[in-house]
């Protein structure tokens, strides 16, 4: 069950602040979405691996070597706001 | 006080690996660029980019993991530790919670309480965020995303400190292992070591741990020491006063010389970690980590004993040299050219630790060369220059690795043993000094030490001391 100290808490994590109507839709959703696990969750899963990759590839990767130059141009595009080439966000406590 | 307290301390250490590239992209991890010039869509998190893991960053992980007697995690991933904060453009950084690579190792330190080893519980691979910059005028943040994607390693001990002095010396030994490496240049002023102290007290006796706090923003071995005095403090007064210590996050302010909590409860820590679909897991096979075993260099203590053995300069020299992998290797290398080990320990015990300290440097930041060094003390062997030259001809040297026998050509340094010139300097010499010559007469040794030192003066230190003397004496 979702209750409202659970929403309060979700919503601190994902910064997000609910009115009250949107409170009790999204409340309905994430019940339909675990009821969805509750489901899954029937199947015996004793003495199986966990499976974190579906595919079988591993050991993928890089040399030590520069391939990329000065991006910030297209990097600041992306930037709502910006000042001296860097990324302007609201105040945080430093 | 009514009773003993004991404290005890566990450490994260934060180590950026010395590779010229970030860890899941190909952008360069240089120090000091313009802002968000080394950041492209990966580093930055924008939608739809593909991290790509960079192999090197994998192997100084695993020699910091063999060189600290951990076992290596042969099969271990990746998760995302979810967080919301500016300086993570991803909203989640790439770390190891379930698999971290390195598990189950120890270091042995020794301080003036003995010696003793501390566990460490693991070494995970992680990447930086970026740098925030509080900008006051307009009362708003600045990011710049240069070190996101930085590689990391985090080193876990166990809480097996029990003080500040134990602290320091697991600190050092566990740089001089990295900087043997190669791994990082592991500095706490620069950032390339952070380490993060948790702390808790308990009744001398006591079976159960206290409830720890931890601290971050210690930048020196001098603030690491005061926030620790500090918060074994500020614990036992709590406990004392009857109240409870709260498990939490605290900053701590070097020029207060206090802690302050970081965060409130609003900010709940979790963190959500789920294996990062990403990247693939990584595979560590047997061969791998015996190539890479192989490749250890030799280490502080095994140094120490060859130097004994090998080298006839003293025990205190040794210690000094092996203390930075860059001194040791311009030890070993400049002796192997010149053949002169005393020498060599000489001018790196003399002149440049003294250069080192005038210019608050690390050994790791000399610039001269040893077949540089190796020619200066050719030139004195030969005569060429005298020991006045060299030390001026060595400054110029520790600062910008110039060619000291082109140098000494260039600015007409040599020494004169030319008789005739020297001859001319000391006959104006006693012209011009009739007191000295006449105290001479009278029976004044010493007097003649100043006629020597006016002519080495009129000669600007350039000229053979022992030819100097012998025609002064000959002239008088």
């Amino acid at each position: 069950m979702i209750n409202d100290e659970i929403m309060d808490y979700i919503g601190i994590l994902a910064k997000l602040e609910l009115s009250a109507e949107e409170k009790e839709s999204t409340k309905k959703d994430m019940e339909r979405m675990l009821a969805y696990f509750d489901k899954l969750n029937e199947l015996d899963t004793t003495g199986i691996e966990p499976v974190s990759h579906i595919t079988k590839v591993q050991n993928v990767f890089r040399e030590d070597m520069v391939t990329k130059g000065d991006e910030h141009e297209k990097t600041l595009q992306n930037a709502p706001r910006e000042k001296d080439n860097m990324f302007m966000v609201p105040k945080i406590f430093g | 006080m009514h009773k003993q307290y004991e404290t005890v301390i566990g450490l994260e250490v934060h180590v950026e690996l010395a590779t010229k590239t970030k860890i899941f992209c190909g952008c360069s991890t240089e120090f000091g660029g313009a802002p968000n010039t080394h950041t492209c869509p990966v580093c930055t998190g924008m939608p739809g980019s593909l991290p790509v893991l960079n192999r090197k960053v994998v192997e100084y992980a695993i020699a910091v993991g063999l060189a600290t007697n951990c076992n290596i995690t042969q099969y271990c991933k990746f998760d995302r530790k979810n967080y919301f904060y500016p300086d993570n453009p991803q909203n989640y950084q790439i770390s190891q919670l379930y698999l971290p690579i390195c598990r189950n190792g120890h270091v042995d330190i020794e301080t003036e309480s003995g010696k003793k080893s501390v566990r460490i519980h693991e070494i995970h691979m992680e990447e930086d965020a970026g740098k925030m910059i509080h900008d006051e005028w307009e009362d708003c943040s600045l990011v710049d995303y240069n070190r996101s994607g930085v590689p990391l390693i985090e080193i876990v001990s166990e809480p097996d400190m029990r003080s500040a002095e134990e602290v320091i010396a697991y600190l050092e030994k566990l740089r001089m292992l990295i900087q043997y490496l190669g791994a990082s240049d592991c500095k706490l002023n620069e950032g390339s070591m952070r380490a993060d102290v948790n702390l808790s007290v308990r009744e001398v006796g006591a079976k159960e741990y206290g409830t720890r706090t931890e601290m971050k923003n210690l930048n020196s071995f001098r603030s690491i020491t005061h926030a620790i005095k500090a918060e074994r403090e500020r614990q036992i007064e709590l406990l004392e006063a009857g109240q409870t210590v709260v498990q939490e996050t605290r900053r701590w302010d070097e020029n207060r010389e206090e802690s302050y909590t970081m965060r409130s409860k609003e900010d709940a820590q979790d963190y959500r970690y789920f294996p990062d679909p990403d990247l693939v897991p990584i595979y560590i096979s047997d061969e791998w980590i015996e190539e890479i075993r192989k490749s250890q260099p030799e280490f502080r203590e095994a140094k120490m004993v060859r130097y004994k053995e090998e080298f006839d300069i003293p025990e205190y020299d040794i210690g000094i040299i092996t203390d930075s992998k860059h001194m040791a290797d311009l030890f070993e290398e400049t002796t192997a050219i010149c053949k002169q080990p005393k020498k060599v320990s000489n001018w790196l015990m003399g002149e440049t630790l003294r250069l080192l300290k005038e210019k608050s440097m690390d050994a790791e930041d000399i610039v001269f060369s040893p077949e540089h060094l190796a020619k200066l003390i050719g030139l004195v062997d030969a005569k060429a220059i005298t020991g006045t030259v060299a030390k001026e001809v060595f400054e110029i040297m520790f600062e910008k690795d110039i060619d000291p026998e082109s140098y000494v050509e260039e600015k007409g340094l040599k020494t004169v043993n030319d008789e005739g010139t020297l001859r001319k300097t000391i006959e104006e010499v006693i012209v011009d000094n009739p007191k000295s010559v006449e105290d001479y007469h009278n029976g004044k040794e010493k007097a003649i030490g100043f006629l020597v030192g006016q002519t080495m003066k009129a000669m600007k230190g350039q000229a053979d001391v022992g030819l100097v003397n012998q025609i002064l004496k000959e002239l008088l």
